[in-house]
């Protein structure tokens, strides 16, 4: 049972990370892509209808993640306690903004809107990518299970580390550049004309970043963290981990190149949701590990849910997320294609 | 300063906070749908501009409530892990189940229903509008079964490490505590909305502009406000008063300041309650109506204060006394105020009534005050547990979250629910005074929010 919430989860924030990621890589490129009102107008249309259903796979993963293991909830929940609400005021910020600044015409109201969506949104690449890097890296978890972390210390990744150290930074990079590709890849997909170009072209452009950040990322993890080398090699069959991490790669390359939109945007969607699997496969069977003592990771068994909470939660679960995915294919139905350049009315 | 008290006043504040927001959204999200069916039902096209002008008001309260919730379900975990750590095995099941539940059918039908009018049939957009309303009260059900579980706690197994196991989900769900303060709450969300639609009604009537649809909005505000604050008093108020006077005695005496158990208990109006004298000062009391009230004989004996340990009585109790009483005393009033609103309406009288007209209009903020005094009542009223009977509020904060980090993000959570504010009144005092007739269902909108 353990195994399976694991991945529930896993997958979960993985939806989040690659649906809600491409409405956050358009706050990220909205200052540099957009080079007058109608171009902000066709980024936030693109995104409208669908960024907050986006961001409720974040909540419905946390609330999964509290109900299949309160005690990892519990205990990174409250060691994490800074970022996370640092975190909170992000998504609060930009939700308004996205939503706020179309009602009144007015310069600068809208300004005022815009700085905030773009700064909200790279911020918060980076906090999720650092926090990911945080949870591979390990945190000091005490005798009670619990820690707390300050947002930095001596920024040297050590059994004391903060937040942010070196290794975590270029966690938070990874996802900064990931998701203003995966971002960039979206536009191409919905904008029009010269807009259309600019984001194909930035994608081209920072994808050569992005294959640099990807390695680097790689190799600090095996340096910060060589048990996760251990796991893989337990099961040889993840070694189709990496290898699938650099087809998706090249896929966006190439599928850009071509002005396959939708694929290269897919190829964008592939990669993100391998390198998270691939961190998942790493951490398994440890939710949360300890970077004192071994013996103090949080591990599946332990914060696993009682049996009966967890076999009744698999039923409703299954057929919530049934529904919740049905809802997905109507509402990306309706408001498919291209989003029209003038303002008229919603969409094309 | 200790961090037990910041933690509270942080949860307290944010839950309270973001509570304005969904009561009004719920409460409205009802009444769109009485517009709507109106409007398909007499093929009235006013009552369709009616909810074009209302859903923009649902738009904004919906995001605010969107990103003011978000924090909720994480402060669990930052400011009350031990909380969650122990309990996550029960009250993580509601709340999981509100996200797959309820956040995805909201997110998605909000986004048909506001922009997909053109797109779609009549009766699909009076569909889009239903199914809104549906996920909001879907919502709000799964945070009162979770309320309802720290109230009265049952199908538990309490484990030897001090966590909770769930031992039946249908227990968990079918609470009686949860559903009578669910009829209670969303009797209350649909006054807070009434209301707020009667004063906007009142607003243009005295105004003498948009009178088709001051009178409209009056109309559906004082029919819908009569009928939710008569059903908040009785049967909904009236059956979890007697439930909870049977299963938080302790919680019954705090709220109404009753000191000493006694038979015949009277039920105390007004007055102040002075813990060190134990004794309500300039008390206004009508004898034997308490006993009445819970048992239904005047000479029922209703359990004081003093016949329970003091650790367990309510902390704060002359906030509790006082969130009770507001919250009572508003309730009546309300019921008052539609009473006469209703009756003038029924004689045609009551659009050119200028002196009620004001009362109406000056009323809106109130519901939002009693419905706030009323959850104060049932948290306070829960206190000093967090889980009633089991688990201690002491007991279950981070401790490793120091007093100053918590008042650092406290304070973070007041400058920027202070800026939502602003934006809040600015754009809401803007949509009234543009008006219904500019309310155009598609016009250029690049967020959700149209």
């Amino acid at each position: 049972m353990g195994a399976v919430w694991f991945w529930i989860v896993a997958v979960m924030l993985a939806a989040y990370v690659v649906l809600d990621g491409f409405d956050i890589g358009i706050g990220i490129l909205y200052p540099f892509l957009a080079s007058n009102e109608d171009d902000r107008s066709v980024m936030m249309r693109s995104i409208g209808p669908v960024w907050d259903g986006n961001e409720v796979w974040l909540l419905a993963g946390g609330g999964t993640l509290f109900f299949a293991f309160p005690l990892l909830y519990a205990s990174a929940f409250s060691g994490f306690y800074l970022p996370l609400m640092i975190v909170l005021w992000l998504l609060i910020g930009r939700g308004a903004s996205i939503e706020l600044r179309s009602h009144i015409d007015n310069g600068i109201w809208r300004s005022f809107f815009n700085g905030v969506f773009f700064l909200s949104s790279a911020l918060l690449a980076i906090f999720f990518g650092a926090a990911l890097a945080n949870v591979i890296r390990g945190v000091p978890i005490g005798p009670d299970n619990y820690f707390f972390l300050p947002l930095w210390t001596n920024w040297r990744v050590g059994p004391q580390p903060g937040i942010l150290d070196w290794y975590t930074v270029v966690g938070g990079l990874v996802a900064l550049i990931a998701l203003a590709v995966h971002g960039g890849l979206y536009l191409a997909l919905k904008a029009t004309g010269d807009l259309c170009e600019r984001a194909r072209r930035f994608s081209q452009q920072a994808w050569f970043a992005l294959c640099v950040i990807t390695l680097v990322s790689l190799l600090a993890t095996i340096l910060v963290r060589p048990e996760t080398l251990d796991h893989y090699k337990l099961h040889p069959v993840s070694f189709a981990i990496p290898v699938l991490v650099v087809l998706s790669l090249a896929a966006m390359k190439i599928f850009t190149v071509r002005r396959q939109e939708l694929n290269a945007f897919l190829s964008s969607c592939l990669y993100l949701a391998i390198m998270l699997v691939g961190a998942a496969v790493g951490l398994y069977p440890t939710l949360l590990p300890s970077s004192t003592n071994a013996a103090k990771d949080i591990t599946v068994a332990e914060a696993i849910s009682g049996p009966y909470a967890t076999h009744v939660g698999l039923i409703w679960w299954s057929f919530g997320i049934l529904l919740a995915i049905g809802y997905f294919c109507v509402s990306y139905w309706m408001f498919r294609g291209k989003v029209s350049p003038r303002a008229d009315g919603y969409g094309h | 300063m200790t961090a037990l008290l910041m933690h509270r006043l942080q949860f307290a504040f944010t839950i309270t906070y973001h509570y304005l927001f969904p009561q009004l959204t719920m409460g409205l999200a009802l009444l769109i749908v009485v517009l709507k069916t109106v409007a398909l039902v007499k093929h009235d096209e006013r009552y369709n501009q009616a909810s074009r002008f209302w859903a923009k008001i649902f738009a904004i309260n919906f995001l605010l409530g969107v990103v003011t919730g978000i924090p909720m379900e994480f402060q669990f975990g930052t400011n009350w892990s031990e909380f969650s750590r122990r309990t996550g095995g029960i009250i993580g099941q509601p709340l999981a189940m509100e996200g797959v539940f309820s956040f995805f059918l909201e997110s998605t039908f909000l986004g048909l229903f506001l922009f997909g009018e053109k797109r779609l049939s009549r009766w699909a957009h009076w569909g889009a509008a239903f199914m809104v309303f549906v996920g909001s009260w879907i919502s709000g059900f799964f945070i009162i079964v979770t309320d309802a579980w720290m109230q009265h706690p049952v199908a538990y197994r309490l484990l030897p490490d001090g966590r909770f196991e769930l031992t039946s989900f249908w227990g968990l769900l079918l609470n009686p505590w949860a559903w009578l303060q669910y009829a209670h709450n969303m009797c209350g969300a649909v006054i807070t909305a009434a209301f707020v639609m009667s004063a906007v009604g009142a607003f243009y009537l005295l105004e003498k502009r948009d009178s088709e649809f001051g009178r409209l909005f009056l109309r559906v505000g004082v029919i819908a406000g009569l009928l939710s604050c008569v059903v908040q008093i009785f049967p909904t108020g009236d059956l979890q008063g007697r439930y909870t006077a049977k299963h938080q005695p302790a919680a019954i005496a705090g709220m109404e300041g009753l000191f000493h158990g006694e038979r015949g208990a009277p039920i105390v109006l007004m007055g102040q309650p002075d813990i060190e004298r134990q004794r309500i000062d300039n008390p206004l009391v009508v004898n034997r109506v308490l006993s009445f009230l819970i048992y239904g004989t005047t000479s029922a004996e209703v359990k004081g204060l003093d016949q329970f340990p003091q650790d367990q009585w309510p902390t704060m109790l002359p906030l509790l006394f006082y969130s009770y009483h507001i919250m009572a005393g508003l309730g009546t009033y309300f019921a008052l105020l539609m009473i006469v609103a209703v009756f003038l309406l029924w004689r045609g009288k009551l659009y050119r009534a200028r002196w009620i007209l004001w009362p109406i209009l000056l009323s809106f903020p109130l519901p939002y005050i009693a419905n706030t005094a009323g959850w104060m009542t049932a948290e306070i009223g829960r206190q000093p547990w967090l889980v009633y009977g089991l688990l201690r509020t002491a007991s279950g904060y981070s401790t490793h979250v120091s007093a100053g980090n918590s008042l650092f993000t406290l304070l973070g959570f007041l400058g920027m629910y202070s800026v939502l504010s602003i934006l809040w009144i600015v754009l809401v005092y803007r949509f009234i005074q543009l008006g219904p007739e500019s309310a155009e269902g598609h016009s250029r909108p690049d967020g959700i929010a149209a």
